[in-house]
Parts: structure tokens; sequence; C-alpha cells
């Protein structure tokens, strides 16, 4: 399966890609109605984990991180964001999620546990801003889902593997997807702004400190929403991207290959071998 | 490629790794089950990347909540050490290195409560998938998806053609085999993994082909999740 199929067989059924992702899913065995009970039970989990951490601080059981989403929502209830509504909740959302991961809070891991504060930040977000109902969060949900079986079937979605970009980098492809067409962009739009997203992302490594999912993975997750959330406003703006989809998956794939292992989830690499680095792993160790 | 939305969004988990936290209480269910459960005391060695993080991924904690028989998205999966002492079950971990396995593999010894000894080895190899690669010494490639016969038998001709013979009998198709044998006691073990279950009690027919000592029939592990979280 790759995205130009996809598109060809969306445009011809007049179908939008979420309507696909249940088609496909049909075909497992599932009926329409218990894939949504289902999605909709993984949204909920999401958007617990999205706003568990905005009211008061959580700390990861490491204790080397936490309290960031806290101190943010203050800061963005207060009027204070540099950014408009929607996407300032998203970096809100983004933090709680990745803190309630590192807590040891319950999480769906969208695709991975590190990348989990970016699909939910972007989702709640955009239905919080544009007031769009239980329906469309549903529907960015799948169209995600199906942008990350291309990703993970043509290149991987583990950091161990390709770096963050399989990570970070495919979650907010699949982001930006989602939220392309809940707000009424086409399928090939959905996927621009995916590939616009991977574009953003390549190159990215995967090298956190101490080799927990802590640092830099929790303000990437904001980054990654921020990234997802540009390549959707992108593509319902009509801007295509020059690389088409397929084509930015296989650059992350190759890339992701030619990485050296340092930089690939070992910690042994990057910020992980920084000076502070080093010494965060010593503290966390120690104790 | 991915057959499922479900294999790429998922699985609903307590943070904060798929592979050293999700993948870990897996591992530890797997154990738990293979094992018979009931367990008094289990040796838990880790290799690799779990020996060098398990702290601070709560490894200790999701192996221990699976042995516990709780699921990767139960969240008294963080009180696992405090359940362990209520339970009687008594653990500790061990860093170590079990030779050239994946990096995060762990070894777990385990003492039953009726005395019974099981040894297993599994790794977890991504994003919350495992496989567990050994069984009381026998080499064995179990995913938990399917369903698996072990067995101990006399190392005589005839009995493995027995089992097969049973086993074609219910029409019950034998996806992979393994067998170990031991010159010394002239014991056999085999590792059978089947494609489905049948209506009737396979294990009990098997258990009366001359040269059997003990068969035990694992089921899928399932990772039903609650109608609500």
């Amino acid at each position: 399966m790759d995205a130009i199929s996809v598109i060809n067989r969306c445009n011809e059924e007049n179908i939008p890609l979420s309507r696909l992702a249940i088609l496909l899913e049909e075909e497992q065995g599932a009926s329409e109605a218990e894939i949504i009970a289902r999605v909709e039970q993984m949204l909920a989990v999401m958007e617990k984990a999205a706003r568990g951490a905005l009211e008061s601080p959580l700390r990861s059981v490491s204790g080397l991180t936490g309290g960031d989403a806290y101190l943010y929502y203050q800061y963005q209830q207060a009027g204070r964001s540099l950014m408009g509504e929607g996407p300032s909740m998203a970096i809100a959302f983004a933090l709680s999620s990745s803190e309630t991961n590192a807590a040891m809070g319950r999480i769906v891991a969208c695709p991975t546990a590190g990348s989990c504060g970016i699909l939910p930040a972007a989702l709640f977000s955009v239905t919080e801003q544009r007031g769009l109902p239980q329906s469309a969060r549903v529907a960015g949900f799948l169209t995600a889902g199906l942008v990350g079986m291309i990703i993970d079937e043509h290149a991987c979605l583990a950091g161990a593997q390709g770096g963050c970009q399989a990570e970070c980098g495919s979650a907010a492809a699949m982001a930006a997807a989602a939220v392309t067409e809940m707000l009424g962009g086409s399928p090939a739009q959905c996927f621009d702004a995916a590939a616009i997203a991977i574009k953003n992302s390549l190159g990215l490594v995967c090298d956190p400190v101490a080799g927990l999912v802590e640092i830099p993975c929790i303000k990437r997750n904001v980054g990654g929403v921020m990234n997802a959330l540009s390549a959707a406003d992108l593509a319902l703006a009509g801007v295509k991207s020059y690389v088409p989809f397929d084509d930015t998956v296989d650059a992350l794939n190759r890339v992701g290959n030619a990485m050296p292992a340092a930089l690939r989830e070992t910690a042994l690499g990057g910020l992980a071998t920084t000076e502070s680095g080093k010494r965060m792993k010593e503290e966390v160790f120690s104790s | 490629m991915p057959n499922s939305l479900f294999d790429i969004m998922g699985p609903v988990m307590i943070g904060p790794s798929s592979s050293h936290t999700a993948g870990a209480a897996r591992l530890g269910k797997m154990a738990y089950k293979l094992s018979g459960g009931d367990i008094a005391n289990v040796d838990i060695y880790l290799h690799g990347s779990f020996a060098a993080t398990y702290r601070g991924h709560g490894t200790d904690k999701a192996l221990l909540a699976g042995l516990l028989n709780l699921s990767p998205w139960d969240e008294q999966l963080r009180d696992s050490f405090q359940l362990a002492q209520e339970k009687g079950l008594h653990y500790q971990f061990i860093p170590t290195d079990l030779g050239d396995v994946h990096p995060n593999t762990v070894k777990f010894s385990i003492t039953g409560k009726n005395g019974d000894l099981s040894e297993i080895v599994g790794s977890s190899i991504g994003g919350g998938q495992v496989v567990v690669s050994e069984i009381d010494g026998l080499t064995v490639n179990f995913t938990g998806e399917r369903p698996i016969l072990i067995t101990r038998h006399q190392d005589t001709p005839g009995v493995i053609s027995a089992i097969a013979t049973l086993l074609y009998e219910q029409q019950i198709n034998i996806g992979n085999m393994t067998v170990n044998r031991s010159r010394q006691d002239h014991l056999a073990s085999m590792y059978i993994e089947i494609d489905s279950l049948c209506q009737e009690d396979i294990t009990s027919r098997i258990r009366q082909i001359p040269g059997m000592m003990r068969v035990k029939l694992l089921l899928p592990i399932e990772e039903r999740t609650p109608a609500q979280f």
C-alpha cells in the first residue's frame, strides 16, 4: 500500500482517508461499530493523558523531568502565549501526554510511547479551536493510523531502527494528515501535509539522556505537533509538497539506515553524551 | 505490512516505553502463564538495555506486574512491588549478561508454591511485541499468539509420530516444532505450535501415548482490554 494508490482509490470512490481506513480494517473481520468503539476508547485514554498534567505538576518516575505542562498551561491560561488559542493548547496537550507517559501513567502509543503526545495534541486542540464534533476526532485518528501503516510498510516507526524522525517525524506526519482531513482537506492534501511534516523531521536523531523517554522526548513532542499543525496549514492553503509523500517515506527509510547506531536510541551519542547528559545519567542511576 | 490499523495505533499502555515497559509486562505475564501461575519465588535476570535502564523505565515494576498476571494497561502496574509483597511473591532483580541475545532480554527462574521449577527466557522486540525463546532449556519461538503444546517423553521411536497423528486426526495443523533430547536420561522434550484448538481434550489423549511423561497445553495470551478504562 502506498499513498498514490490510496489517493487514487479514495478519489475513485469519492471517500476520505478515514473511510478507507474503516473499509480496510473491516477486511480484518471487525465491524464498523466495533472499530469506532475501539477508537473512541483509545481517544478517551488519550484525552485523559493530554489533560492530566495541566492542573498540577506531574514528575517523572526517574525524577529528571516534570512540571512543564503545568508551568506552560498557567502561562497559556494567563493569555501570555505567543501563539493563538489552538496552537498554544496543542503545546500544553503534547507536554501533558508526554509527562504522563514519563510518570508511568496510561497512554496510547501512536505510533510509539515516546511520541504519544503529538497526535492527541493535534486532534484535541483543533477540535476545541474549531468546535468540531467527536466524529471529527475519530476520523482524524483513523486517517493518522492509515498514514502510519504506510510509513511502517516502507520505512519504520521505531527510534532504535530509524531515529527520532521515525517516531516523532512519523507521528507529526500522521497528525498533519489527520488535521487536514478534519478541516476538509482532500486525500491528496492530507498526504501533502504528511509529506511536509516528514521533510521537516528528516535526520532527527534519537539520543535520549540516560536512555530514558524524557530528555529530549517530551519537548520533541511539542516540536512534532507544531510541525504537524504548520504542515496541515500549508496543505489546507493549497501548498503542495514538491516531493510526494511516498518519496519522503523512502528518504526517511534511507536516512534511518544511514544513521549510526549511536544515534538510534542507544544513548551513546547526541544529547545523551553531552556533559550535562552524562551528569544527569549519573544522578538517576546512582540514587 | 501491518494488517491492522491497531498494530500502529496502540497499545493502550502504562508508560514510558513500549519495549521496556509494555513489552516487559507482557513477558512477565507469559512467564506467569508458562510457569502455571502461583509463584513463590522468582529470580529475574536482566540483560543488555534491560539491565542498564530498568529502573528509569519501570521495567522492574512492569515485569513483576506481569508475573502477578496484570496487563500492560493496568494502572496497578506502578504498585507491583507492594502487590507482590501482599501476595507473598518473593523476587529479586539480577543484572547479568545472557550472551548473544536481543538487547532487551530477560530470564525468569521461577519456583512455584508447589515446588515446581521453571525457567523462561524472552525478549521485548519493539512496539510492545515480545517473543519467548526458551522454556525449561527448550529452544522455542513463542509469541503468545497461537496455542502451544510442550511435552516431556521417553526418547524412543514412535512417540513424535503418535503425537502428530493425534493432532492430524483432530485436523490440527502444526506451525512450528522443536525437539530437544538429553542422552543421559534418554528423555526428550518437544515444543509444538499449533494453528487451532479442538473440542476434544487433546492433552489427555496425548498423555495416554506410551512413553509420555508430561504434556502441557498453553493457550494464546489474550490481551483483552476492558470495555472502558
